[in-house]
């Protein structure tokens, strides 16, 4: 699951990308969010939104905690009667982007040319263009969208927003094939891993 | 699975409906889920079901209680003794809010509950109308599942996921909050249909064969194993599949509190109980075995007392049906998982009829020095004071283990736990993991309901008594038969002994002052006695016995007497304290 003997014993913090897949039902973001604040643990990004399946959202929750603390975290939520399924990934295990958009002076970003270059520099895109303001976009890691932010706080940053990350898991195979079985009465074996059994995986689950 | 002609044919004769109100439609699923009694207390925003059920008095027995919080204890002791769903109804607002203990009891527990909440208009809801309050969000933490229900025809298939989930896999209470327009509401009622499936929850994990060979091993290989059972046991009414698994293995078991009764208390491989205030021996050889196979236990902190002194020396097989348990307290060597009334008679096949007599020598040791240095003086004292634990050795005397013994918390909790004779499975009520002080009355009302044909006896503090004693009015009311024996120590005793033991007895605010009880219960025309000498006690507690109804005793034991043995908090089992 990682290189590091600490991160293997378990009792070493790093960031954890919890992935949970939830009915859509009012009422199951606060369930899940008090998993966390009932043991005084940071939620540090957030993001809900549906999934590619229709009536199924999926969460992102990242956290800065022990793989021990996670691992009974993951299975706190998935006792949860909406929730799906819950996975919990080191950052080896996931492909992650984070949205963040700008707003400038329009007249800072037209005359000063080297402004310019620094956003292409740095992977932005203009979204918008008023006589007022620009908007620019950045996808990439927190460390990627912070540097544009300390290059454009001299120009008259105005404004700056960022989404949570989001994560694809390296190793999944998709829910849909999944969820056809939880639909089952009796699901099968395949659906219901045990974690005891997949250790070697790099995605545990319950 | 139906066949594409048997659907056509479904969808090309409709359903037969018949209009009724959303209240009609919620009794009626009550009464298909074969609910027969509810505890509850009206009010504004459940004014609609209140009449509807002025029309099913014949079918559903509604008891009022004096308290919505006793509602749901009430609740708790009746799903205690009878296996069966308890069912609450309350009002919005302060209605819903009294149920949280009770709620978060049930939930700690494992309880299985229906909870019904009025809520105000969908119309008002969040503009802090009169009596609103956010009770989905308040319960959250504390249900299993809850559920707002704001349109008349949700209320069917809400009410059958409630059941489903109350009762399945490891119960627990379920909450569902309907909106007055709802229960007022007409539509078109197509029948209840039971849920028995839910594509998001899985109420036990499937049973993995490897886990069973492995636990059997170890089993089998073990030199001193050790049996730990809690409510699991009951809850998946596997106490046939246990006690065949006890006896074929010749393992010693010993129970948490919610465990009690499981196999009975004169069993010959019942060796007690663990804990804080458990036996000596089970605290001492949990430290001394190889195996450890817990069975439907949590390891709560009452249980192991210090996690890192314990039992690091053995191997652990925890048989659990909630995941999340497993390595939560106590790391697993061999997980489990699954109903144990399916995964004990698969053990049971797998594993060697053995003995272990030398093993079980080493308890007997144990319970002879706790016999002679501490239980004989408590349940035999002859001279000073009366002891909590004389009063409940006669009461053994008397109800020969059969009667249900539903107990507060504190002092005489311990007591009742630790001495109380269970010849059967259910007999003892307690609140375990909260510690519900007033818990006791209320849920002996309850629990009397589930087991009509049994004596129940309220084991209760002076303290816990006054929390809840206004459900006096509702034995009164509805004429429950509840033998309430009241130890009293004029103290909050449990605080005491620990401001005694650790605060150089600073006893700060323990003392409690309590009025008459006997005159109290007399005020609520029920029969009473007060006990003070030891003379009197034999014959106090048949006269309460005997007594067509119910009954308050109250017994003055000794004002510092300590409970023990007691592991210290912070220490390990090992160090258990016998004074």
């Amino acid at each position: 699951m990682s290189d590091s003997k600490d991160i293997e014993l378990g009792n070493s913090k790093q960031e954890f990308t919890i992935t949970v897949y939830t009915e859509n039902q009012i009422g199951i973001l606060n369930r899940i969010a008090i998993i966390f604040s009932r043991r005084k643990i940071n939620i540090e990004s957030l993001n809900v939104s549906p999934s590619e399946i229709e009536h199924i959202h999926r969460f992102n929750i990242l956290i800065t905690e022990t793989e021990d603390v996670v691992k009974k975290l993951a299975r706190q939520i998935e006792k949860q009667v909406e929730v799906l399924k819950v996975y919990a990934n080191t950052n080896d295990d996931i492909i992650w982007q984070e949205l963040a958009l700008y707003k400038v002076p329009t007249e800072i970003v037209a005359e000063k040319v080297f402004v310019e270059r620094l956003l292409r520099e740095n992977g932005a895109r203009v979204v918008v263009i008023r006589k007022n303001y620009t908007i620019f976009e950045t996808t990439g890691h927190r460390s990627e969208t912070d540097k544009l932010i300390e290059v454009l706080q001299p120009y008259g940053l105005i404004e700056f927003v960022r989404s949570a990350r989001v994560a694809i898991i390296k190793d999944s195979e998709g829910f849909n094939s999944k969820l056809r079985e939880f639909e089952r009465l009796e699901p099968g074996q395949e659906v219901i891993e045990n974690e005891f059994l997949d250790k070697e995986k790099n995605v545990f689950t319950m | 699975m139906e066949t594409v002609q048997e659907e056509a044919a479904t969808l090309a004769q409709p359903k037969k409906t018949t209009t009724v109100t959303g209240s009609v439609a919620l009794l009626e699923g009550l009464i298909a889920e074969g609910t027969e009694t509810i505890f509850g207390y009206p009010g504004g925003a459940i004014m609609p079901i209140y009449d509807a059920i002025y029309d099913y008095k014949d079918k559903l027995n509604h008891i009022l209680v004096r308290h919505e919080q006793c509602a749901a204890h009430a609740a708790q002791g009746f799903a205690r003794t009878s296996g069966k769903v308890g069912v609450v109804f309350a009002t919005s607002g302060p209605g819903a809010t009294n149920l949280i203990t009770g709620l978060a009891d049930a939930q700690i527990d494992s309880t299985p509950l229906v909870c019904i909440t009025g809520q105000v208009f969908a119309t008002l809801l969040g503009t802090d109308a009169f009596q609103e309050t956010d009770v989905i969000n308040i319960s959250a933490p504390v249900t299993k599942w809850n559920y707002q229900v704001t349109d008349a025809s949700e209320i069917p298939a809400a009410l059958a996921k409630a059941f489903y989930i109350a009762r399945s896999g490891r119960p627990g209470p379920v909450l569902i909050d309907i909106t007055k327009n709802a229960q007022m509401q007409l539509f078109e009622y197509e029948g209840y249909t039971p849920c028995n499936h839910i594509r998001s929850y899985r109420p036990k994990p499937i049973v993995r064969n490897e886990y069973i060979e492995q636990a059997a091993a170890l089993i089998n290989s073990a030199k001193k194993p050790f049996i730990l059972f809690g409510q699991g046991v009951l809850l998946g009414s596997a106490e046939q599949e246990f006690k065949a698994f006890v006896e074929k293995s010749g393992i010693p078991a010993a129970w948490t509190i919610l465990g009690a009764g499981a196999i009975p208390t004169d069993h010959p491989l019942n060796v007690g109980m663990l804990g804080m205030h458990g036996n000596y021996g089970p605290n001492v050889q949990t430290n001394s075995c190889d195996v450890m196979i817990a069975i439907g236990m949590r390891f709560d902190d009452r249980v192991t007392g210090r996690l890192d002194k314990y039992a690091k020396q053995a191997k652990v097989v925890h048989l659990d049906i909630d995941p999340a348990e497993i390595d939560k307290n106590v790391k697993a060597d061999v997980p489990v998982w699954g109903d144990c009334k399916e995964t004990l008679p698969l053990l049971t096949a797998l594993i060697t009829e053995r003995t272990h007599e030398a093993w079980l020598a080493e308890f007997k040791a144990f319970e002879k020095i706790e016999q002679e240095e501490l239980i004989q003086k408590e349940l035999d004292p002859q001279t000073g004071e009366l002891t909590m634990g004389e009063v409940i050795n006669q009461l053994n005397f008397l109800t020969k283990g059969e009667a249900v013994i539903v107990s507060d918390v504190g002092q005489h909790q311990m007591v009742a736990c630790r001495y109380g004779k269970l010849n059967t499975t259910r007999l003892s009520v307690t609140s375990g993991g909260l510690g519900t002080m007033g818990f006791g009355l209320p849920a002996a009302i309850g629990a009397k309901f589930g087991a009509p044909n049994r004596t129940v006896i309220a084991v209760i503090g002076d303290g816990g008594f006054q929390m809840t004693l206004q459900e006096l009015g509702t034995i009164m009311q509805f004429g429950v038969d509840v033998k309430i024996l009241i130890l009293n120590n004029q103290f909050l005793g449990m605080v005491r002994q620990w401001q005694q033991l650790f605060n150089e007895k600073r006893y700060s605010f323990v003392d409690i002052t309590s009025p008459d009880f006997v005159k109290l219960a007399d005020s609520y025309s029920i029969a009473g006695k007060r006990v003070t000498e030891r003379e009197d006690l034999i014959p106090g507690l048949e006269e309460m016995l005997s007594n067509p109804g119910s009954f308050l005793l109250e017994v003055m034991v000794a004002k510092e007497h300590n409970v023990f043995p007691m592991v210290p908090q912070g220490s390990s089992v090992s160090e258990i304290r016998l004074k």
